[in-house]
């Protein structure tokens, strides 16, 4: 019976603390969350339709930059990617402001902390999608190539017709992976600075003391946001793939 | 004078190299055992075994390594019994231990969807030649089952231990001076973010590099039989580009 009250009184304190503020703060970082999943996906399919573009060429100078692309990007701890753009940036942009004069010599231009964030996410992200853009043109199947060649059709007129579509319907179940990825990439941008969810939660946690149940909650509110995704993107893969599904 | 700032860099941080790996080791290895057990409750055919193992991956994978970690280092001290506890004190207020268990707690889930799946890839046909021959249930995983699904499970497995190399730089959020932290120590007394980062990517790379060339040579060892015999292959005229 003391368990009971025990609880009880742990989720009135909850409902106290949410009501105070904290909900309304949780609710702004999810969506800065979804903010920065999504501008980073965006970032991450025009990076990474080029990186795959870039290794599928027949010049080995091209495939070589593809290749290090995704090696390096899926190689390094995102954290690390994170840091680099972050503090890199702040580095880069001190030393061209000081150089022009436009701030004195002892002060700092510091890179604006979503701007580094969404950066590092998507070419992070960016490598995943090229790898699974460059595996569903291979799976193209190749007559179809062979055909559209036969028609004389142009370079940009096969890409339009022939290849892109086909690449944006086998591309959908990988492109689901990579957004789980992202939106958990997303968290990590919590150490530059941007009030997305894992930082909110991170506030709430050391000025309530409540870290455990505000780090569940965290943790409740990226399940809801991954599980969510997962039917839309099976739906999406449904939608995409409407013409190939076998008769019943 | 750049050269040297370089190298005494690349010093410092790879002095740290032994934690990293202490934490990746120990994180793989506890990891692996939990996955074991968690294959072996979803294969065994309880009903409860398979909903706990759903429920645990489902948490464990669906968010994210830091938030378990947070919870773990920050949120599980609040337990009265936590602290007045003698065996789980002593290994959740310290941060080296927090992150071998929230990495270990979060591999597992990935590591026992790698083993199912390759359970379930092994070729029923094997299991059914093993039966035929009079094999008990032990000898026919011993030695049928556990040796193809072992080498079915490997280049996903492989993808596992380098996401769990990248994953231990989150360590460095928990004050823990491995790789990543030393790096971030440095930056931050010397104000060379680039440098220093590039240093520490240099060796992360390299170290993820060597462990996918290990695991590379690990599968070619163990799939003679997938290569064609070496006066065979010269035989078979390359298929001819088309495009």
């Amino acid at each position: 019976m003391e368990f009971l009250s025990d609880l009880k009184d742990q989720v009135s304190t909850a409902y106290e603390l949410l009501a105070a503020g904290w909900g309304v703060q949780l609710l702004w970082g999810i969506a800065w969350t979804l903010a920065v999943t999504v501008i980073s996906m965006l970032i991450g399919a025009v990076l990474g339709s080029l990186v795959a573009a870039a290794k599928l060429s027949h010049r080995g100078g091209l495939r070589l930059i593809g290749e290090s692309y995704t090696t390096v990007f899926r190689g390094e701890p995102e954290l690390l990617i994170i840091y680099l753009f972050y503090y890199g940036g702040t580095q880069v942009l001190t030393g061209v402001a000081r150089s022009t004069g436009s701030i004195g010599s002892t002060d700092i231009l510091n890179m604006p902390s979503f701007l580094g964030g969404v950066l590092a996410v998507g070419i992070i992200s960016g490598a995943y999608q090229a790898e699974v853009f460059r595996g569903s043109f291979l799976a193209i199947h190749r007559g179809e190539l062979e055909a559209a060649r036969a028609y004389g059709m142009s370079a940009w007129l096969r890409f339009r017709l022939v290849i892109m579509p086909q690449v944006l319907r086998l591309a959908v179940p990988g492109l689901g992976n990579v957004w789980q990825l992202t939106i958990k990439d997303s968290a990590l941008i919590s150490v530059t600075g941007v009030a997305e969810l894992m930082l909110t939660a991170n506030k709430a946690a050391r000025s309530t003391h409540h870290s455990l149940l505000f780090y569940t909650l965290a943790g409740i509110l990226y399940l809801v946001m991954t599980s969510v995704s997962t039917p839309i993107f099976d739906k999406a893969e449904r939608y995409t793939s409407r013409s190939f599904t076998r008769p019943k | 004078m750049a050269f040297d700032f370089y190298l005494s860099t690349m010093w410092s941080v790879l002095k740290a190299l032994p934690l990293t790996l202490e934490i990746w080791f120990f994180g793989i290895a506890f990891g692996l055992i939990i996955a074991t057990g968690l294959t072996w409750l979803r294969a065994s055919g309880y009903k409860l075994g398979e909903y706990f193992t759903r429920g645990y991956v489902f948490v464990f994978r669906g968010s994210p390594l830091l938030v378990q970690l947070y919870l773990i280092y920050f949120g599980l001290s609040q337990f009265d019994f936590v602290r007045h506890s003698p065996i789980l004190w002593p290994i959740l207020r310290d941060p080296m231990y927090c992150t071998i268990v929230a990495m270990a707690l979060n591999t597992a889930a990935y590591e026992s969807e790698i083993f199912r799946g390759a359970l379930r890839a092994v070729p029923v046909g094997q299991i059914e030649a093993a039966k035929a021959f009079g094999m008990s249930a032990f000898t026919r995983f011993r030695l049928v089952t556990l040796p193809i699904a072992l080498r079915l499970a490997l280049p996903a497995y492989s993808t596992e231990i380098i996401l769990m190399t990248k994953a231990t730089a989150l360590a460095s959020v928990v004050t823990i001076m491995e790789m990543m932290g030393t790096a971030q120590k440095i930056q931050h007394d010397t104000f060379r973010p680039i440098e220093v980062l590039t240093c520490a990517g240099v060796i992360y790379l390299l170290l993820n590099l060597s462990i996918a060339r290990l695991f590379a040579w690990v599968e070619h060892r163990l799939s003679p039989h997938l290569r064609p015999p070496p006066e065979q292959s010269q035989l078979v005229k390359p298929i001819p580009e088309v495009l």
